[in-house]
């Protein structure tokens, strides 16, 4: 039926793109016709908007609709008090579809077989409306068309008017699906707050300030009482001190790879090694994860018995060095690209002074793309700290405070990650917890983000 | 002295008939080939100290490239090959010993498109002393600064807000801004690469009589598309065409009664 309501609309949009060129092309020929406002083709793609825009609507409004009355139709054949259980609604309205399909096992009761009758007649009546209603409508704005034009009808301009139209609607797709990601997380972080039906919840404060991390939850009644903790501090310093790890080791070396790559290398090196070093950026995170859990993390831990220091064989210093080889490429190709981007006339001026090569790159050129690589520093800085896999495999699920980096540590990607594996119920709050660290982590990220663009406005060196 | 002529047939370089005693830069049978391409072709000229010398001639005549040679400029250009000689003071700044970053030092540029760095007023002019250490105190640079800015024609536009960025000015103070830190390393040959070809015509003239007034200071040599400036501020022009230097002189004896030819065409305006 959606098929048939396709074709139908594809066939019309054409005839109607044709139909409408072609009325635009015979006044355009007719004797002593006047030269016309627009292209044909402007006046076919609106005709075939014309059409389009009001069948997709009807489409988009009427299918719900029918599916509702169909199965307002069927449940007129029980009672009220099955219709309204949630789980009763889910099995009827599954027996009905599967009748309906013929693969109903068994012998139905009559009142199933009725409402599954009384569902599929509704279900395609209701579709034969749509599909009429949807030509019907489509047919007239199309007429509505068809008869408006004429040599001055400004079809070129109207078109415009759809194309920003279609602009704005992505655009909004893109922000509204934003917006409801941090609302249903807010609203899931708001029930582990405060929904009294949750046994264990922590209050805000325990939550924000707490120094331990135990997020138990009873499997059975018998098991008494089970000590929780959910306190986020531990999480937030594991978090940052495997950033920050991974910031120090490749913040220089991108930063520097970056200046080498655009103001030393020859053009023959840079085309080779910038490939090379973006292709870093596509290795997947599981086997870069592999790598510090298997390679990096038992060096770090004979190093370090060498020494005689207490190592763990999973330390945050192993997964923040390997997330620091993650994130290299993010900082070198786009300061590289930054850099690149810095006119050649400020070079010029500054050669022309007298300036040696790494003095202009100190003095002129990094400043004036600071904000470039100020951003290029918090796009890594964000994938540091959303990055889960490396973690998991290489830090460790210990929810120790500490700054050691040689200790195990967790992080709340890897905590939330723990939560959430495996069957869950939504209504205990070890599993809600996942979505108030989500929503830290997301206030973290964001707040990063406007101090970075603090810096950034503060400091910056406007060219043009 | 025989050379190819490309094709032009009067092509016959210009040989000063006796060298001025004091020139500054002296260059001889200089050649500059970009890639394939042979863009300057056995140039000799000398110009004169304290005084203004223009370049003129048709777009891509390679009057730019050879300006670019004085301070080495082209070296910044990887496919551009510099042969024969220059010599600033009877030194020749081709030689494998000379330090191009101090001969740049000497040798001052003004672009033509002004690109002032993105900083303050200030800090753009003090840029040069500060990378070569002409400063020994705050006080010390804050004069130099000023006295740039104010032999630049600059001060008194821009003394209340030295901490604005540079790049907030009009076209023709950045420009001047732009003398100013070339001047603020005191060098002493200052090159101007079509200084003014994006400036309205009142920027244009306060440019041209700040030129007029660097030149009792500096050997001032400017590459320029308006005859009319080149007539106002020069004292000597030499025009290129085809990367051939045609002619050379006093430009008096240039704009009225040129010896060749095509200089004659292209004052008058038949090419170009």
């Amino acid at each position: 039926m959606t098929a048939i309501y396709f074709i139908t609309l594809v066939f019309l949009v054409a005839a109607g793109y044709f139909l409408a060129s072609q009325r635009a092309k015979v006044l355009r020929a007719a004797p002593n016709g006047a030269a016309l406002h627009s292209l044909p083709t402007y006046h076919g793609l609106l005709g075939a908007v014309a059409l389009f825009v009001p069948m997709l609507i009807v489409y988009a409004i009427g299918t719900p609709v029918v599916k509702m009355l169909a199965t307002t139709n069927a449940f007129s054949f029980f009672p009220s008090e099955l219709a309204s259980d949630p789980l009763q609604r889910g099995v009827i309205l599954r027996d009905v579809g599967n009748i309906i399909d013929g693969r109903y096992q068994g012998d139905p009761s009559a009142a199933l077989r009725d409402a599954a009758a009384s569902y599929s007649s509704t279900f395609s009546a209701g579709r034969l409306i749509v599909l009429g209603t949807g030509v019907v409508l489509g047919l007239a704005s199309l007429f509505l068309v068809l008869s408006r034009i004429s040599p001055a009808f400004r079809a070129r301009n109207l078109f415009e008017r759809f194309v920003i139209a279609v602009l704005i609607l992505c655009a909004l797709v893109a922000i509204l699906t934003t917006v409801g990601i941090v609302f249903s997380v807010m609203w899931e972080t708001y029930r582990f707050f405060f929904d009294p039906a949750l046994k264990g919840r922590p209050t805000v404060a325990q939550f924000l300030f707490g120094t331990e991390w135990n997020p138990q939850a009873a499997l059975r009644a018998d098991q008494g009482e089970i000590r929780t903790a959910f306190g986020f501090i531990p999480l937030l310093t594991g978090t940052l001190l495997i950033t920050l790890i991974a910031i120090v080791v490749a913040g220089p070396l991108g930063l520097f790879a970056a200046i080498y790559l655009s103001e030393y290398a020859t053009p023959r090196f840079r085309a080779f090694a910038k490939p090379i070093l973006e292709i870093l950026a596509g290795i997947p995170t599981v086997v870069l994860g592999f790598f510090a859990a298997l390679t990096v993390a038992p060096y770090i831990r004979g190093w370090g018995e060498g020494l005689g220091l207490d190592v763990a064989s999973e330390s945050a210093l192993a997964a923040g060095l390997v997330m620091g080889m993650m994130i290299i490429p993010f900082i070198s190709s786009l300061s590289d690209d930054v850099i690149n981007s810095v006119p050649q006339s400020l070079r010029d001026g500054a050669y022309a002074l007298g300036a040696t090569k790494s003095e202009t790159i100190k003095k002129v050129i990094l400043p004036a793309a600071l904000p470039g690589i100020v951003s290029a520093f918090m796009l890594a800085i964000s994938r540091a700290i959303g990055e889960t896999m490396i973690v998991v495999m290489a830090a460790g699920l210990a929810a120790n405070l500490t700054f050691n980096p040689l200790d195990a540590v967790t992080t709340i990607t890897v905590q939330i990650k723990t939560i959430l594996v495996g069957d869950q119920e939504f209504d205990s709050a070890k599993t809600l917890a996942a979505f108030a660290l989500g929503f830290v982590l997301f206030f973290v990220t964001l707040m990063l983000n406007i101090i970075a663009q603090q810096i950034v406005r503060r400091y910056r060196e406007q060219y043009d | 002295m025989d050379m190819t002529t490309q094709g032009i047939p009067t092509a016959q370089p210009y040989v000063p008939a006796k060298p001025a005693t004091a020139a500054k830069v002296v260059a001889r049978n200089v050649n500059v080939h970009y890639g394939e391409k042979h863009a300057i072709k056995d140039v000799n000229v000398d110009v004169p100290d304290q005084a203004v010398m223009a370049f003129i001639g048709p777009s891509g005549c390679g009057k730019s490239t050879f300006l670019r040679c004085i301070n080495r400029m082209n070296d910044t250009i990887p496919i551009c090959r510099v042969s024969g000689k220059i010599e600033i003071d009877s030194r020749d700044i081709y030689d494998p010993s000379l330090d191009v970053v101090q001969l740049r030092a000497r040798v001052g540029m003004v672009f033509q498109k002004p690109n002032p760095f993105p900083k303050s007023i200030y800090e753009n002019v003090a840029y040069g002393p500060r990378i070569h250490g002409l400063a020994k105190s705050k006080t010390d640079l804050d004069e130099i600064v000023t006295m740039s800015l104010q032999k630049a024609g600059l001060f008194n536009e821009v003394k209340d807000r030295l901490n604005d960025s540079g790049t907030g000015l009009s076209g023709g103070q950045q420009q001047r801004l732009c003398i100013a830190r070339a001047i603020a390393v005191s060098p002493d040959i200052i090159l101007m690469d079509e200084p003014c070809s994006a400036l309205d015509p009142i920027a244009t003239a306060r440019i041209e009589e700040l030129i007029d007034e660097l030149r009792s200071n500096f050997c001032i040599i400017i590459v320029t598309h308006s005859m009319q400036q080149a007539a106002r501020v020069s004292q000597r022009t030499a025009f290129f065409h085809l990367g051939v230097l045609v002619e050379e002189g006093e430009t008096e004896a240039i704009f009225t009664n040129p010896r060749e030819e095509r200089t004659r065409d292209y004052i008058t305006g038949r090419f170009g």
